[in-house]
């Protein structure tokens, strides 16, 4: 009976979860893109819900099936993780599996039928430890609150241990990149000194040859 | 117990719920972006965002209430981040501009967190005192989101540095490449020059 309206609210409450939240607009054939840096091994939970706009009550309605969500997600190799067509209300999920930054990006399958219509979207981005629902662990799991504090808590230094891993990862390209640029500065202003020197002394020998060609010295 | 886990779950979901959202996105030229949320009454708001790249890195910044009130406005800032209180229950908009620039492309974080941050699910509602390890492990958990916290500034700040870093080299590459050319025109155009100075005055001395 209880776990019945445990459920019950689970359900109301991801509707509410759904619906609620941040929107944009964009126009019908636009395409917007966010970009989410994430270390290796992370999850990502998307969840949109996209209205189109009603000229005659001026309002958004809930768009009809006809219109989907085109979402595709790039990892920092610009390989296409994922890229499919959606109903105009969804959840995607995905983890990463190099880390960095992955693009993910929003557009209407629609075609220039109604082109210059708005689109109203609901989007909410999710990352690591939050995309884990303690509802279900509670359920799955039975823990008590002291464990599920715990385990939250434990969720939370994986995390931070991992964003870590790739701040070091991040680090030591940066360092590397430093390293060689430094290095390459330094050939090149030695090869630049040599050109220098060159032309100096080819400009002396040539005009001295020329001077004595001509008499002039 | 059983109606401690609804309730429980109800917080967690709810939590969930509050929570604020962080988004990066691109702000092409001569653009605005505005994104709405819907907030109720007395909700306190905290509103931060970050140029990562960019031109000057640097964007105008409003945030507008249910009718119209414009009650957070900044131009060309780096970075700055608001906190305020709602007055009224409706839809706020923040925007993003980037009007004022003809050609530089932005990359631009923002963090939207609405409503109190409730620190672990369970807490408020707490009938019973807390034992020990409960608020020992609310405490930690709070340093965490701290912690958490931290490493995304970090992390942005290191994305900021990178992308400057990048772009330094880019154009240093440029400019030697520049400079080695005008060495060597430079130089064999002094030769060319002073040739002809002597070479036009040879032929009248000659006559």
């Amino acid at each position: 009976m209880n776990s019945a309206i445990n459920l019950l609210f689970l359900f109301i409450l991801s509707i509410l979860h759904n619906v609620c939240g941040l929107y944009f607009h964009i126009g019908e054939t636009e395409r917007k893109c966010f970009i989410e840096e994430i270390p290796d091994e992370t999850s990502v939970i998307v969840n949109y819900k996209v209205e189109l706009y009603d000229p005659r009550s001026g309002g958004y309605m809930p768009s009809s099936p006809g219109i989907g969500m085109h979402v595709e997600v790039r990892d920092p190799d610009d390989k296409t993780l994922l890229s499919r067509v959606y109903s105009s209300e969804g959840r995607i999920s995905f983890t990463s599996h190099t880390p960095g930054e992955h693009v993910i990006c929003m557009f209407s399958n629609s075609t220039a039928w109604f082109s210059g219509s708005q689109l109203r979207v609901h989007l909410d981005i999710q990352v690591g430890e939050h995309t884990i629902n303690y509802g279900d662990v509670v359920q799955k799991e039975k823990l008590s609150e002291l464990q599920l504090r715990i385990r939250q808590l434990l969720d939370q230094v994986d995390q931070i241990s991992k964003e870590q891993n790739y701040q070091r990862y991040r680090e030591e390209r940066f360092r590397q990149t430093s390293e060689s640029t430094n290095g390459r500065v330094l050939w090149w202003s030695i090869i630049q000194t040599g050109i220098l020197l060159t032309m100096g002394a080819w400009q002396m020998k040539h005009l001295k040859s020329f001077f004595e060609a001509k008499k002039l010295v | 117990m059983d109606y401690w886990f609804c309730l429980l779950t109800f917080l967690i979901v709810f939590f969930k719920f509050t929570k604020g959202t962080e988004l990066t996105f691109e702000l092409p030229d001569s653009a605005k972006e505005c994104f709405h949320e819907e907030i109720k009454k007395n909700t306190s708001v905290n509103v931060e965002f970050q140029v990562v790249t960019g031109g000057q890195y640097d964007v105008d910044v409003t945030v507008e209430d249910p009718k119209k009130k414009i009650i957070y406005k900044q131009i060309k800032m780096q970075f700055d981040s608001h906190s305020f209180t709602a007055e009224h229950t409706g839809i706020y908009v923040i925007c993003f501009s980037n009007e004022f620039s003809t050609f530089s492309h932005k990359l631009v974080y923002f963090d939207l967190q609405v409503g109190d941050e409730q620190p672990l699910p369970g807490v408020g509602e707490h009938v019973t005192v807390m034992t020990q390890m409960e608020s020992s492990a609310q405490d930690i958990h709070r340093a965490l989101n701290n912690i958490i916290d931290f490493q995304t500034h970090h992390r942005l700040r290191e994305t900021q540095g990178r992308k400057r870093a990048e772009d330094l080299n880019e154009r240093v590459l440029w400019w030697s490449i520049l400079e080695s050319l005008a060495v060597l025109v430079i130089a064999f155009g002094q030769v060319f020059v002073l040739k002809n100075f002597f070479t036009e005055k040879k032929p009248f001395g000659v006559k």
